[in-house]
């Protein structure tokens, strides 16, 4: 193993999106167990830079493959697919006239200071998102259609942006 | 050729020798030193049995320095020269102080970072700062008898990378070998987490003499993880007391004070809030220099009126970090209160109601910060206790990005990242012929340049001409375990290659160090010379042990001629080591580490397959995504 093995690898864990959360959880506590700075503190000079490197190493994988966007865009990009060559444009008309409703919802219910309205949204876009996600994965480990799964992971990127946008309004609300 | 003795596996082949190493909780207004003796951390106490250091610095008119609690109780005799909080002005410019015009010091014009004039001459914050690092670390040699291997100093959480480069620096001055700058709260945690075996999600609530701290943190089978943090770096129960005065000042309708005035009704006011904390009222009586008296009675419910501003203030932290954390305030089992301006009844209150729980207080507020800061210094200088497998991930609390175009920022690392943590990021050039691009270093949320603070800017040189937004150059931030940030830059299109590295600004430059090491160190009998040499073997027996248990464990990882190479570098370092030639003994280190390079690569490797083969393979339950 070196330190351009990829994410998955360097947890021993299957390339696939679907993925047990808990199990990369506890096994990137093990590595960081191994590799951690702390635990050089008194060797050579090289080695504490090889174990931040490594360290380094094992907090971005984490943090890639914890979260659904960033592991599907990562396992596009691991089998050669890049969500961000195709624009905006691409995307179908109904979608981005969806995208338009819901953020003017956002927008209403922010200046409103409606919370309720607001959370309602929340639930319900998160809810929707559960969905799209199901379907990415299906793409992804099963069909191993990548064109569609970028497709739909350019859509949710979208949608992540929306979902924190109400994330902030209510929080904005709250202080 | 020496023969090395093969202990198993995963056990250690040298004696077990206990290391001296101390935690250091270097506070606005109180600091200590801690360390772990027999399993257990404890304060180390002056001769007088107080375990706290005031952190008050007073310059005599000779020149001499007075560090503690005379320098503490005298401090309205020459305010002008007795420092007080100098934590508030580390890694700080003149403009980004609140109530600089209130403080008597003398400061002198300098870019970056204030100085001050004393009668030993002009001292930054961090040469202040190292005087009760010194006086610390005497006290620690004194009572251990001993060299000390080293340190680990605490921050708070919230400090920004000036702020601890800063701090580093003054332990560096003061001679100490910092093993890691450790965040307060998470000092706080470690100190509580290990006592009380705790699981699960807990906040640390940090409120000290003049910094905020909110850390939340998620305790997994010894392994502590911070999620996110946040806080005020220039909040605490210094501006408690400064709520009093301006109370008082209009209370008894004082006209402008002087310093020693100042200062004095400063000092009573502070005893009224912490005389507040137990009784109903306080008094507030003093004679000023003008004859003039003070005398006045402050209720707790006037207290609690004048000083609800700054106890909301801290909420507004508490609730972004939880948010950062994706929690929200009942998903937290424990509450860990820490500071001793946690001991407000309103603050108790506030907190208790927010979390919709009691605080924990069952630990002591001033001690718990260098008791976990000793515990890590002993695991991080190797003396293992076998309980003590934990381990710390902990995060950066501001973002760190770059300016662009426009005055922007460009985030290239987000607050509450887990360090370390590296990112990259290409930028291109905007005019045609461009051979250079200057790149600024900002830490901070906001969006605009002069809203966050500026770490470091330097240029980058030697970019082949070519049409705009032809050249790529990569920027690269580095933060390590400590939460320092170090930034390099390179041009990738063509086969030219221009890289650089800075230092955030605000520390002190290495050269700069030095000088005044030697300027101390010219008043000491012994000289830079012989200091250097010292240092040289030290560090040339601590890498030669490493190396042998290295060797003990895992011998089977080389060819019979790597080991031969290994083992006869060791010996050439050996025996440079036992003369004074400090050249040669830093060549026969750099050769052992080149001997060795490959070895630790491949131990690495090694010790990452051992963890994951523990797990079995049909333990992978395919769950659902989240
Ligand atoms: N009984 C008390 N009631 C109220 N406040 C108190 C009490 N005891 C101490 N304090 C206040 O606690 C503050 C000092 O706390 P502490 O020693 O934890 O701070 P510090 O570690 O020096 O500062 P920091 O962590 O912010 O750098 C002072 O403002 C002091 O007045
Ligand atoms: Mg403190």
């Amino acid at each position: 193993m070196d330190l351009t093995a990829d994410f998955f690898s360097l947890f021993d864990l299957p390339r696939a999106f679907r993925l047990n959360v808990p199990e990369l959880d506890s096994r990137f506590r093990d590595v960081q167990g191994r590799v951690h700075p702390d635990r050089f503190a008194s060797a050579s000079e090289h080695e504490r830079r090889l174990s931040m490197q490594w360290a380094t190493r094992a907090n971005e994988a984490y943090q890639t493959l914890k979260k659904p966007l960033t592991r599907a865009r990562y396992l596009l990009e691991l089998n050669g697919g890049d969500v961000e060559a195709e624009n905006n444009t691409a995307m179908s008309a109904d979608f981005l006239l969806a995208q338009m409703e819901w953020r003017e919802a956002v927008m209403e219910a922010r200046a409103g200071g409606d919370h309720h309205e607001l959370e309602r949204l929340y639930n319900r876009l998160s809810g929707d998102m559960a969905g799209r996600y199901k379907e990415v994965g299906r793409l992804l480990d099963d069909e191993k259609d990548f064109t569609q799964a970028a497709d739909r992971v350019r859509r949710l990127m979208f949608l992540e942006k929306l979902l924190s946008e109400i994330d902030d309004a209510l929080a904005s609300l709250e202080d | 050729m020496a023969l090395f003795q093969i202990a198993e596996p995963g056990e250690s082949a040298a004696p077990h020798e206990h290391k001296l190493a101390i935690g250091i909780d270097l506070g606005t207004t109180n600091s200590l030193v801690a360390t772990v003796r027999s399993g257990l951390a404890v304060c180390l106490n002056d001769q007088r049995g107080r375990s706290l250091l005031p952190s008050v610095v007073r310059y005599h008119a000779d020149g001499s320095v007075e560090v503690g609690f005379d320098a503490q109780k005298n401090q309205a005799v020459n305010p002008r020269h007795t420092i007080v909080s100098v934590k508030r002005l580390m890694g700080r410019e003149e403009k980004d102080i609140a109530h600089i015009e209130a403080m008597p010091y003398e400061f002198v014009e300098a870019s970056g970072m204030v100085k001050l004039r004393t009668p030993a001459g002009v001292k930054s914050p961090v040469e202040i700062s190292a005087e009760v690092l010194r006086a610390l670390k005497n006290r620690a040699v004194a009572a251990l008898g001993g060299e000390l291997v080293g340190a680990v100093i605490t921050v708070p959480a919230y400090f920004d990378d000036a702020q601890r480069q800063a701090t580093k620096d003054a332990a560096r001055l003061a001679g100490l070998n910092v093993l890691r700058l450790l965040n307060e709260p998470t000092a706080a945690a470690i100190a509580y987490g290990l006592d009380n075996a705790a699981e699960g999600v807990y906040a640390v609530y940090d409120l000290g003499g003049g910094t905020f701290d909110i850390s939340i943190l998620k305790l997994t089978r010894g392994v502590f993880e911070v999620l996110a943090t946040g806080g005020d770096s220039a909040l605490g129960g210094d501006d408690f007391d400064h709520r009093i005065y301006c109370w008082v000042v209009e209370e008894a309708r004082l006209q402008p004070l002087r310093p020693e005035d100042t200062r004095l009704l400063m000092m009573c006011c502070r005893e009224a809030k912490e005389f507040l904390t137990h009784n109903p009222e306080a008094r507030i009586t003093a004679r000023l220099s003008t004859s003039e008296m003070v005398d006045l009675k402050l209720d707790v419910a006037t207290f609690a009126a004048i000083t609800q501003t700054l106890v909301s203030k801290t909420l507004q932290p508490v609730k972004r970090a939880l948010r950062d954390a994706g929690l929200r305030p009942d998903d937290v089992k424990g509450v860990v209160m820490v500071g001793g301006a946690t001991r407000m009844p309103q603050i108790q209150k506030a907190v208790g109601d927010f979390f919709a729980r009691e605080p924990l207080t069952n630990l002591d507020p001033d001690k718990v910060v260098a008791l976990g800061a000793a515990t890590q210094a002993n695991l991080l200088a190797g003396n293992k206790t076998g309980k003590d497998d934990w381990l710390l991930l902990d995060v950066i609390p501001l973002s760190l990005g770059l300016e662009t175009m426009g005055g922007l920022t460009e985030k290239v690392i987000p607050r509450n990242a887990t360090i370390p943590t590296a990112r990259a990021q290409e930028f291109t050039t905007f005019k045609d012929g461009q051979t250079a691009m200057s790149i600024h270093v900002v830490q901070g949320e906001r969006e605009m340049v002069a809203d966050c603070r500026s770490l470091a800017r330097f240029e980058l040189r030697g970019i082949p001409p070519m049409v705009a937004g032809a050249a790529r150059v990569r920027v690269t931030f580095q933060v390590d375990a400590d939460g320092l940030l170090s930034v390099s830059a390179r041009e990738q299109t063509t086969g030219v290659e221009a890289s650089v590295t800075v230092k955030p600004s605000y520390g002190l430059a290495d050269d700069e160090i030095t000088r005044i090491l030697q300027d101390s160190l010219a008043h000491a009998k012994d000289d830079a010379m012989t200091r250097a040499l010292r240092e040289s073997q030290v560090e040339a027996r601590r890498l030669i042990e490493a190396t042998e248990a290295a060797l003990a464990e895992d011998a089977h990882l080389l060819k019979a001629e790597e080991t031969a190479a290994i083992t006869a570098a060791i010996a050439k370092l050996r025996a440079a080591a036992a003369g004074d030639n400090r050249r040669q003994i830093n060549m026969a280190m750099d050769d052992l580490a080149f001997e060795t390079q490959e070895f630790a690569h491949r131990r690495m490797d090694q010790s990452i397959k051992k963890v994951l083969a523990g797990r079995k393979v049909d333990e992978i339950r395919m769950g659902e995504k989240e």
